[in-house]
């Protein structure tokens, strides 16, 4: 560009030139209005929910554990406990600032990291996809205006989590370098995210995969931090480094905080922009990195009926979410080696680990919280399963369907069938892998794997009535099914992950399925449990087919 | 020969707005049949009434002498529905989506010889690349998909939601030659529409819907007001056409002219205007918002409400 500055009057000739030209980003000011706009009830409610999340774990810690001397005993059980450390990171210290930072921090920044993916995808590729970025193209709009403008939201919003957290944690009774440590570390992880589902959404010519892709990655750094905390001081601890979720806890709020590492995910989020810039600056409105190849001319024989659709429609997503979950619990399962080593080696945790039921116990438990955490996310499959029927139905693509000779219960059984076949694929591989991962490192590969699976598999009654509840309320009440099978699978996380340690009484905890499920290995198992969940399951699902077929499509 | 369709009294709300209210239509066995009314009128909630998809609060519906909510599923065997507004599934080929649209309406496998040349033909007078991911697809082949699969089913019953609205003329020729073609083969076809001249050119019958109410509804010769022409000319000097039967609304503005003229009086007409001399003259049928404006405007006035057409 060779342009130069015209000034006013420069001359009659030049005249046309001294209207502003808009530039790459001319109108990411009017798109963000909209953005907010139609995120007016979204946003507040992901910035609300990170935020008492927060403040109400600091303000249990600080009421039940009063003394330092009985945060002296959570930590000591916290650090004996893999389990524990593998679920929510490193524990940094006795205060109850830092007891807040490792039960939360990690977990805050997750729901960020969330809550920013949905945010920049949304307002880029899934609004490309559905062409409505078309029309916002045509108008007096730059070509990188929608993706800055998302961004920019996306931006807003973390920044806002983080002026939030860092005025509502001081009163609560804690220092507030700490606090404002602990805030900045879980808005640069959203802001990390932010930078990385921006890309995402350049790379793939759908929203599905753009969310897919990028929560891959906060699979993929969950996981890297869960193995390098839980596998001790001789294992492979640097994996904690290698991605933004283990970032937050290396911040160490109210432990010494450095607030040099605050720079890596700040970096990460620069460098992902400039990239997702670089790459929208390169391809096609509409278009992915990798272009449309055509498909068959005609149909395959195995292509007819209903349930052959949504086999076809859900397929990818499925292979895509069993690789990761195969992926995802070999290693940790392999994790569970240097559990088992890590009480012959320190002496000073043979007490606690004793008190714990020993050796065995010890990895029992890192085994079941593996596969409670197998069951939640088996759980969140099949929820967004069953909402694929509900995004088939106002996207209009149910209607052609409808109108051949099928009737509501086939269409919305055929959904249903993958959404809960899934769920139980996910379970067993989840099973076969932690099984073989952990056998094949410790030895008695056979009898492990077989373990495992049976301990996967009792996780599938209470996985089944959350897909139940997404099932009922796709059939009575479709506007807000989205909103009431996220509810479910939220609750069931909360309550599960976050429930026993704020100390919640029993019936609040008896409201989540998983918490009648055995906790193998080792624990008993209760048939009558396990066959009560089926049958809430099983009824839930009926309930839901039959409310289908009373209402209008 | 009994009725295809049979629509009496039938009413639909959403909520407090009404969507059908007291609709009457009947589709005879056999017969081509446009179902026209402007945008909002109810065209698309009363095919999916029909369809089984909305469930009517009131009336009485008979399609294909069953209960189009109770005996969907049997019913949709025997019919074959192009939407308004195609969506298709993005990742899908359009043949695909013509093979499994078959399939889904239970027609047998697509082995049979004439099945598949009929498809083929079909998809080569289109002129659509059926290898092609939807997600690739204009709206007007989009619609192509969707009509191509219906019209190569062996449907005894065609439902047609504004089936031209994404084609370019020569595709609408196509599917006209097409429509036809049914016509002589003996199915039935309901064909929604708010353009008059698609209707005067494939219907046996109409009805006229507005605001949820059937206004109108009968052969196209029983409606000879709806086949007027609407004369705009320019005469090299003044001429007196009042006294001619079929000429209404005739006004002269000095040399220009102004009037409708039902059809068979046409002939008469140009005779008369020849004679004084045409310097210009501009022929057109009237818009059906014209015919609203007309013929209905009073009748409906004192009822205005609030009346919604639900998106598909």
């Amino acid at each position: 560009m060779t342009a130069t500055p015209v000034l006013p009057g420069a001359g009659p000739d030049d005249r046309h030139l001294v209207q502003p030209r808009g530039g790459p980003l001319t109108g990411a000011a009017a798109l963000d209005k909209l953005a907010l706009r139609r995120d007016r009830i979204m946003l507040p409610a992901w910035i609300y929910v990170v935020i008492i999340g927060v403040a109400s774990n600091a303000y249990t810690f600080a009421k039940l554990y009063k003394t330092a001397s009985s945060r002296t005993s959570l930590v000591a059980s916290g650090e004996g406990n893999p389990a524990l450390l593998f679920l929510y990171g490193r524990l940094n210290g006795n205060s109850v600032g830092a007891l807040t930072a490792w039960r939360y921090g990690v977990w805050g920044a997750l729901f960020a990291v969330l809550m920013s993916v949905f945010i920049v995808v949304r307002h880029t590729r899934g609004d490309e996809e559905a062409g409505r970025l078309e029309l916002i193209g045509s108008a007096r709009v730059g070509r990188q205006a929608p993706l800055a403008s998302a961004i920019g939201v996306a931006a807003l919003a973390n920044v806002v989590l983080i002026v939030g957290l860092s005025v509502v944690l001081p009163p609560l009774g804690l220092p507030v370098a700490g606090s404002v440590a602990l805030s900045l570390a879980i808005g640069t992880c959203g802001l990390a995210f932010t930078g990385i589902s921006a890309v995402a959404a350049q790379l793939t010519a759908g929203a599905r995969s753009a969310r897919g892709l990028a929560i891959g990655v906060l699979g993929a750094a969950f996981l890297a931090r869960a193995v390098g905390d839980a596998a001790g001081a001789g294992g492979p601890a640097w994996l904690t480094w290698v991605l933004p979720l283990g970032w937050t806890e290396m911040v160490r709020p109210f432990a010494g905080e450095r607030w040099w590492v605050l720079a890596l995910p700040l970096g990460l989020f620069a460098a992902c922009c400039r990239l997702a810039f670089a790459l929208a600056a390169r391809r096609d409105h509409g278009a992915g990195v990798f272009p449309d190849r055509p498909g068959r001319p005609a149909a395959s024989a195995a292509l007819r009926g209903p349930l052959a659709l949504a086999v076809r429609l859900q397929w990818g997503t499925l292979a895509g979410w069993a690789a990761g979950f195969a992926i995802l619990f070999a290693v940790c399962g392999a994790a569970g080696k240097g559990i088992g080593q890590l009480v012959g080696t320190s002496g000073a945790l043979q007490k606690e680990f004793t008190r714990l039921g020993g050796q065995s116990a010890i990895v029992n438990a890192y085994l079941s919280s593996l596969m409670l955490l197998a069951g939640l996310i088996a759980a969140a499959y099949g929820v967004s399963a069953v909402l694929r029927a509900h995004a088939e139905e106002t996207a209009g693509r149910a209607d052609p369907v409808l109108a051949g000779s099928v009737g509501r219960v086939r269409w919305g059984l055929s959904h249903l069938i993958v959404a809960v076949a899934g769920t139980a694929l996910l379970l067993v591989l989840a099973g076969l892998a932690t099984g073989l991962g952990y056998g094949l490192s410790v030895g008695g590969a056979g009898s492990a794997t077989a373990r495992m699976l049976g301990a996967a598999v009792a996780q599938f009654p209470a996985a089944l009535v959350i897909v139940g509840v997404a099932m009922l309320a796709l059939g009575a009440v479709p506007d807000g099914c989205v909103a009431v099978g996220w509810t479910a699978v939220g609750l069931a996380v909360a309550l599960n992950i976050f429930g026993q340690v704020l100390q919640l009484s029993h019936w609040v905890l008896d409201v989540s399925p998983f918490t009648h499920v055995p906790k193998l290995p080792g624990g008993t198992v209760s048939a009558t449990a396990l066959a009560w969940l089926c049958v809430t399951g099983v009824a839930l699902c009926a309930l839901g087919l039959a409310a289908l077929r009373r209402r209008d499509v | 020969m009994g009725n295809a369709i049979d629509v009496h009294a039938l009413v639909k709300r959403f909520g407090k707005a009404t969507a059908l209210d007291g609709l009457d239509l009947t589709v005879r066995t056999g017969e081509v049949h446009a179902y026209l009314g402007p945008n909002g009128a109810g065209k698309t909630t009363t095919i999916r009434v029909l369809l089984g998809l909305l469930r009517k609060d009131a009336g009485e519906v008979t399609l294909l002498g069953g209960d189009p909510w109770r005996d969907a599923t049997s019913l949709h065997g025997r019919l074959a529905y192009v939407p308004g507004d195609v969506t298709l599934w993005p990742s899908l080929t359009g043949g695909e989506i013509i093979d499994l649209l078959a399939r889904l309406r239970g027609d047998g496998p697509a082995s049979n010889h004439g099945e598949l040349k009929r498809r083929q033909e079909l998809i080569e007078r289109f002129d659509l690349d059926p290898s092609k991911k939807a997600r690739a697809y204009s709206k007007g082949n989009r619609q192509k998909v969707a009509l191509i699969a219906a019209l190569a089913s062996d449907a005894e019953l065609l439902v047609f939601d504004e089936p031209t609205s994404g084609l370019d003329p020569l595709m609408e020729a196509a599917f006209r030659d097409c429509v036809n073609a049914e016509r002589r083969g003996g199915r039935t076809v309901l064909l929604s529409s708010h353009i008059l001249a698609e209707a005067e050119a494939l219907a046996d019958r109409v009805t006229i819907i507005r605001a949820g109410r059937t206004v109108e509804t009968g052969t196209l010769a029983e409606m000879r007001h709806l086949t007027r022409t609407t004369l705009d000319a320019e005469l090299a000097g003044p001429a007196v056409l009042d006294d001619l039967p079929g000429v209404h609304d005739a006004v002269m503005e000095g040399t220009r002219l102004r009037c409708e003229v039902d059809n068979t009086a046409l002939n008469e007409v140009l005779r008369r205007l020849t004679a004084t001399g045409v310097r210009t003259l501009t022929c057109r049928p009237p818009t059906l918002e014209e015919l609203f404006l007309r013929h209905y405007a009073d009748q409906n006035h004192a009822e205005e409400r609030v009346r919604v057409t639900p998106a598909p």
